[in-house]
């Protein structure tokens, strides 16, 4: 019955895409919905085979085994029966460039990236097109929340964090101005040009960067000691970092890089600190445990950064760093990063391919992220209070072979799973008569 | 004034210059010489081999008139007594620019992208890196500073030519004669240089790669060939000099193993003998290097340690260039023992005066001191077709020879003089006397201490009290004169001695002495006991341990080139690609490198038996569409239309890439030539057998492919605005450039079947490798895989196809299928698409990820491909998507990177599915392939496993203890003073279709 309606519902979403590109955002949830009987992953490491799990007025109500929960028959206005399928916590996106770019090589849909040294008061969310073709081609795999994070320089700017179906940029904030990021100085450098590469050598201008940021640091957090009649935007844009409000994201794959990048941080005070990208940070992780920082993991999907490692060490680094009690979560900057957002469940699949517990590695794309992004409040596990932003699949979200979603909510409002892709599946498949 | 520096200048010119008999000269009458010199009891190498005790040299007018123990000598002889001294032919050095200035060019590579066409010169070869009738003689000028530097060394002869282009023009044979310059050029034109660099003179943006290179050779010697039998209306002074200088000696460089062996292919191919100018890395291939049947020529310069202090740093350094430094002295051994016949060049070295130091090290490690002999004086004297003028001292040689202490390779011995054509250069003087040793010295009332030791060629002092203080002092001998400078410690002010004398005895110095305040005294220093060289009581220095050569010589190479095994896997789900479906519970078994049979309850009394419960067994992923492991460049932009580059000459062996590839469980991959021009380099298919030379890693008797492209990297459409600078800009001149190029090479094979046809009467027309190359497609002898995104554009190429009566096999990435799979079909073409890009540029904006099962649900056989050396190892998860977006079958699923890349490539007959008879090229996964938990265990090609992932795990640790250990190596290195070079890495850069560079 209830999945009648539901696809009733698909329908005339279906319609409406004949004329709109872009998929019209949920209504709210009138109503409340109880799940029957998925394998729910909770995305804290724990799952339950069969499960009940409700939600009202956007908010989890109940998580509980259904073969022992007791239920009035009216408790929930709907039910969706989902036996052999799986229920997940709306995977999170860390370190997005998502609505900011459409087309990578057309300059001008391209708003990623300003000009300048530091510019922690440059907003990404203000940009964030919360109408691009490319979001909505990301949900059906089950990612519905994503930090938007501008680029370049040596602080980019300040990210956001949204819900993926939403009328507008301010509709879509989940947590506004969550971080700033700060892409700290290599340790080395390259040589030669683009057509010539030369040998990747020590820099020595390295020292000298990074006390530029150091002093950057020490200025901000003197100017915000008080609120001086002049202002000065750029140094007012941290002040999160010094009263703990907002998260500095260091972006830093190499060891002596993070190593030094969180001494750094840690001598001006400032309060959360995450590592982005930490391709050594396996070779770190006494200096992020002495500190309590976490990493996002870069795209693991990629290959290992010399021929001696071991040629699988990008998948296995989640594992590595787990067992070192370091919180890992996931990110997908790179090449082709916006549509590629649509595989980070397959990244957090390969983690348990390479020896992660599968429960643990749906814990990268969920809670460890949300806690890396201070969103655990509201979002990243199956737990009564938080957001109702979840999905159903058919199979294991985690594997392209059974990822299939059949229903996702965010904050409760069943989304539209249709893409404009496959409106043009649907028109070529009946152009060929094909079912 | 200026008459005074004239008449200096003159004075110095005159008396340092001998001319030829009929120069006239301005010094007095004629003065000409005719006395012989001898030189007597000294030990003489004639050559290498033969080897007189207290022998004579006799020599007349700069050459040997005789040599032996029994020598006449006349009565107008200047006679030199060598008692205790030995004699060797000088050294050649064929390989250098000794007085050549290298050309510089305005531009800097990678200057332009701009593809400019056209020449500067007139009347010579089309394209300006081919310049043979450049002469080096014409632009030499004797650099005498830079000829001491060679004399020092003990160099007598060298090459010299101008290093720059591909062709690069003939080069001289010099003597090193400081004092007569009209001997000094001993040939003018004697060897004819190429090589892998394009002229610094050149703007010409082609060939902008290494195939491009070895296009533009081929192409050149299929010009010099026509050209030579007159088939030309034209005149090209290029090619003449050409054909003028095939009878000189062949050097190219090529500056690398895996070049030589490109430089040999292009040899055998022409029926040439290049003498290979190599790098010093041949160890690493030296089966392949042996068989190229080519002498070499053979750099000495070896990599300075790591410095590792710094484990941050030092973790940057791979083990590759570790083991590099640590392999590089055994190169000239690994040759030698090879019976490779090489000369050795001083090419290469910081400074001249390394060669000695580095030649010492290679003997070290094992390389035969009479091999090195020869490697310097008849080896390249044979090369040259010199062996009666230079390299040894047989009657009528010259009389190029140097004076030596004693055996030369050693690290002792002193070299006194080099003799070039009978002039005398002193490197140091023989009859210096050794006075090392201890003495009392008396100055005056003064008394010291003096201690002499150093090298008998290079002596060092000191002074000290009698209670053993220091005492400052400067020390020097010179032609036997001593002067020495002391300054009394127990003095403040400057109350120094200078002292001077000529030693008459070693035992007894003496000689005169001022002081400060001008008073002169004598000094007598008598020696108290002998000089006892520390050195000499320690053990010599021990070679470092050696690492094994692996192949490739990178982490993960195998000391061993594999072996077929037979094979049984039990019990595993097999995924056959054939009627039979998915098997389960099933075996296979692989013998003699091909599937032998595959079933339940198999048994073979030779096999390996291997468990494979719950296991999943596959043929291998093929990639249609990969540039890994290309050499130097992947995009031959120079033309739009380059139908003459292949990547069969520039597959690398050696990129890790491979190995990674296996891992993943891809044992084909077509590489493909990149998308920047319509017209694109023809594929290689390949076989990932890892630790093989790269000619074993092609395709045998593999299908003709080329690559076309199509759409913005053509168009050059995300270039920027401002650089609309290459014929085509839209797709409308797509169109124009295909049929224009195609009717080209229609009209080019029509000529050439007409004049086979009249029994090759008259002028032939000229081969050109491009239009040969078109016309194969025209003739159906050659495939076509086309870069592709958009509806339109697709139909466009089938169209022309259509037009020349030819189809087009393969559409490549075509995003944009799904919209004409119908006509695809129609006109019969295949699609080997991505499984889900899109949104990375405007053409992409309508691709989807139902494109694949669309296509293939309309009968288009579909593949899904790489492009990107990440993504190849996981092909296995990109089909899966085709289940997840399109509903297509696993099984069906599972051909689009397995079956269909095979039948897109005309090879499906041989590999691509588990059938009895075909190639053992499977696959062992850990579970169902289309998940992504899946791992290959085992990737074996024909029935070698170059993958195996218990294996690969002891690789690891080995890769660690050999770092490690190198690391301990290079720490003691630097602890005992040598120099050392700063951790740093070689980049890589990962082709993808639009990647472009400039060599």
């Amino acid at each position: 019955m209830i999945n009648k309606n539901i696809y009733k519902l698909l329908l005339l979403f279906c319609a409406s895409v004949q004329i709109n590109a872009q998929q019209i955002p949920a209504p709210k949830q009138s109503k409340s919905i109880l799940i029957l009987n998925a394998t729910a992953h909770l995305g804290n490491g724990k799952v339950i085979q069969n499960s009940a799990i409700g939600f009202k007025d956007g908010k989890i109500t109940l998580v509980a085994d259904a073969t022992t929960i007791r239920l009035a028959a009216d408790a929930y206005e709907t039910t969706i029966d989902a036996s052999g399928k799986h229920v997940y916590p709306g995977f999170i996106a860390a370190n997005t460039t998502l609505g900011l770019v459409e087309i990578d090589a057309v300059k001008s849909s391209d708003d990623q990236e300003e000009i300048g040294t530091f510019n922690p008061n440059v907003r990404s969310i203000i940009a964030y097109n919360s109408e691009s073709k490319v979001v909505e081609t990301v949900r059906p795999n089950g990612v519905l929340v994503a930090q938007v994070t501008p680029r370049g320089g040596t602080i980019s700017g300040t990210s956001s964090i949204v819900q993926l179906d939403a009328w507008s940029w301010k509709d879509a904030i989940l947590k506004e101005n969550d971080g700033i990021h700060l892409n700290f100085p290599s340790s080395f450098k390259r040589s030669g040009s683009w057509f010539e590469p030369g040998v990747i050598e020590p820099n020595k201008d390295y020292p000298k960067q990074a006390e530029e940021i150091n002093a950057f640091l020490i200025n901000a957090k003197a100017y915000n000691q008080t609120t001086p009649k002049e202002r000065n935007i750029v140094l007012e844009a941290t002040k999160g970092l010094f009263d703990g409000t907002q998260t500095l994201y260091i972006h830093a794959d190499e060891e002596k890089q993070i190593v030094d990048a969180i001494q750094l941080a840690a001598d001006n005070q400032i309060k959360k600190v995450v590592i982005v990208g930490g391709f050594e940070a396996y070779k770190a992780t006494a200096q992020l445990s002495k500190y309590n920082v976490g990493v996002l993991l870069r795209r693991v999907h990629d290959m290992p950064t010399s021929a001696d490692q071991d040629v699988n060490l990008p998948y296995k680094m989640a594992k590595i760093l787990t067992d070192k009690g370091i919180v890992v979560g996931l990110e997908n900057s790179g090449d082709h990063e916006r549509m590629s957002v649509r595989n980070l469940p397959f990244l957090a699949g390969t983690c348990a391919a390479f020896g992660l517990d599968k429960e643990v590695a749906v814990q990268l794309i969920t809670l460890n992220t949300a806690k890396l992004l201070g969103v655990d409040a509201t979002c990243g596990t199956l737990e009564t209070g938080k957001d109702a932003t979840l999905f159903i699949s058919e199979g294991d979200a985690l594997d392209m072979r059974t990822n299939k979603l059949t229903t996702a909510f965010i904050q409760g409002r069943n989304i539209n799973l249709d893409t404009f892709q496959n409106k043009l599946n649907r028109k070529f498949k009946e152009k060929f008569g094909q079912k | 004034m200026k008459k005074a520096l004239l008449l200096l200048f003159l004075s110095v010119f005159l008396t340092k210059t001998y001319a030829q008999d009929y120069f006239p000269v301005n010094e007095s009458v004629h003065n000409k010489s005719k006395n012989y010199t001898v030189f007597t009891n000294a030990t003489i190498y004639v050559s290498p081999t033969q080897k007189i005790e207290k022998g004579t040299l006799l020599i007349q007018d700069g050459k040997v008139v005789s040599v032996g123990t029994n020598i006449a000598i006349p009565k107008n002889s200047i006679t030199i007594d060598l008692t205790g001294k030995t004699i060797y032919p000088s050294f050649i050095d064929i390989y250098t620019s000794f007085g050549i200035e290298k050309p510089k060019g305005n531009m800097t590579p990678g200057r332009s992208r701009n593809p400019l066409y056209d020449t500067k010169r007139t009347g010579f070869y089309w394209n300006e890196s081919v310049r043979p009738e450049v002469n080096g003689y014409e632009t030499f000028k004797y650099d005498q500073p830079k000829a001491d530097e060679f004399l020092k060394a003990g160099f007598g002869v060298v090459g010299t030519h101008v290093p720059d282009g591909i062709a690069q023009g003939s080069g001289a044979l010099v003597a090193l004669n400081n004092e007569n310059n009209s001997k000094q050029i001993i040939s003018n034109k004697l060897t004819n240089h190429f090589a892998f660099t394009k002229s610094a003179l050149t703007n010409q943006q082609y060939p902008s790669s290494l195939m491009g290179m070895m296009a533009l050779l081929r192409q050149m010697y299929l010009d010099l060939d026509w050209y030579k039998k007159g088939n030309s209306e034209t005149k090209d002074l290029s090619l003449e000099a050409l054909a003028s200088n095939e009878k000189l000696v062949q050097i190219f460089a090529t500056e690398d193993k895996l070049n030589s062996l490109r430089a040999s292919k292009i040899a055998k191919e022409f029926g040439l003998n290049y003498v290979l100018k190599g790098s010093g890395n041949e160890f690493e291939r030296i089966e392949e290097i042996k068989n190229t049947n080519a002498k070499f020529i053979i750099p000495i310069s070896f990599p300075d340690a790591y410095d590792v202090s710094n484990p941050y740093l030092s973790n940057q350094i791979e083990l590759a260039d570790m083991r590099f430094w640590n392999q590089a002295p055994t190169n000239l051994k690994v040759l030698s023992d090879n019976g490779i016949v090489f000369a050795l060049t001083t090419d290469k070295l910081k400074k001249i005066e390394d060669f000695k130091p580095n030649l010492l090290k290679a003997i070290k490690y094992g390389f035969d001191k009479t091999k090195a002999l020869e490697a310097l004086t008849t080896i390249p004297a044979a090369i040259l077709g010199k062996s009666d003028e230079v390299g040894s001292l047989k009657t009528g040689s010259y009389a190029n020879f140097i004076i030596t202490s004693g055996e030369v390779f050693d690290e002792k011995t002193v070299l006194y003089e080099n003799w070039v054509q009978g002039s005398k250069f002193v490197v140091n003087d023989i009859n210096a006397k050794d006075i090392r040793g201890n003495y009392d010295l008396t100055v005056g009332k003064d008394t010291y201490k003096w201690k002499i030791d150093g090298t008998a060629d290079a002596q060092k002092s000191e002074i000290t009290t009698v209670d053993a203080k220091k005492v400052k002092s400067t020390f020097s001998i010179a032609k036997n004169w001593v002067s020495l400078v002391i300054k009394p410690a127990d003095t403040i002010k400057s109350n120094f001695a200078r002292l001077t004398g000529f030693v008459e005895k070693a035992d007894a110095l003496s000689g005169k002495a001022v002081l400060s305040n001008g008073d002169e005294l004598v000094w007598n220093a008598v020696k108290t006991s002998p000089f006892v060289a520390v050195k000499d009581t320690l053990k010599p220095e021990k070679p470092n341990h050696v690492m094994p050569v692996t192949y490739p010589n990178v982490a993960f190479g195998d000391t061993k080139k594999q072996t077929a095994q037979t094979l049984l896997f039990k019990n595993a789900t097999v995924w056959t690609n054939e009627k039979e479906g998915i098997l389960t519970e099933a075996d296979v078994l692989i013998k003699n490198g091909k599937i032998a049979a595959v079933g339940k309850n198999l048994s073979d009394a030779s096999a390996t038996v291997i468990d494979a419960k719950g296991k999943h067994i596959t043929s291998g992923i093929i990639d249609e569409h990969s540039h890994i492991a290309i050499s130097k460049g992947v995009n031959e932009s120079g033309h739009n239309s380059t139908a003459e580059v292949t990547i069969q000459d520039v597959v690398n062996s050696e990129d890790i890439n491979i190995y990674r590839d296996l891992a993943g469980g891809v044992t084909i991959s077509q590489l493909l030539h990149g998308s920047a021009n319509p017209i694109g380099g023809r594929s290689a298919i390949v076989k990932w057998k890892w630790g093989s030379a790269a000619d074993e890693m092609l395709y045998k008797n593999q299908p003709k492919f080329i690559k076309f492209a199509l759409g913005e990297n053509v168009k050059q459409a995300n270039w920027g605005i401002d650089n609309p600078t290459r014929f085509p800009q839209t797709r409308m001149g797509v169109e124009q450039v295909f049929t224009d190029y195609f009717q080209l090479a229609k009209e080019y094979d029509e000529n050439w079947k007409k004049f086979n046809a009249g029994n090759k009467k008259g002028k032939a027309p000229r081969v050109d490798l491009e239009l040969q190359t078109l016309a194969e497609i025209l003739n159906k002898e050659r495939f076509i895989t086309c870069h592709s995104y958009v509806e339109s554009e697709i139909l466009n190429l089938m169209n022309v196809a259509e037009k020349f009566n030819f189809r087009v096999n393969t559409f490549t990435h075509i995003l944009e299928g799904y919209k004409v799979a119908d006509k695809m079909k129609e006109h019969g073409v295949g699609a080997s698409t991505f499984s889900d890009w899109w949104a990375y540029k405007f053409e992409v904006n309508d691709a989807i990820p139902y494109n694949g099962p669309i296509m293939h649900n309309e009968g288009v056989v579909v593949a899904y491909n790489s492009d990107d050396a990440e993504m190849s190892r996981r092909l296995n998860q990109e089909a899966a998507k085709a289940v997840k977006y399109g509903n297509v079958s696993e099984e069906d699923a599972w051909k689009f990177v397995t079956l269909n890349p095979a039948k897109l490539l005309h090879i499906d007959d041989k590999v691509g599915s588990l059938k009895v008879g075909k190639d053992a090229d499977v696959v062992l996964w850990s579970e169902n392939p289309l998940s992504i938990y899946a791992k290959a265990e085992k990737t074996i090609i024909e029935g070698v496993v170059y993958f195996d992932i218990e294996k690969d795990a002891q690789k690891q640790l080995a890769i660690t203890k050999e770092r490690n250990e190198l690391i301990g190596q290079m720490l003691q290195e630097k602890n005992k003073g040598n120099s050392t070079q700063a951790p740093t890495r070689k980049e890589k850069r990962e082709y993808h279709c639009d990647t472009l560079e400039q060599l």
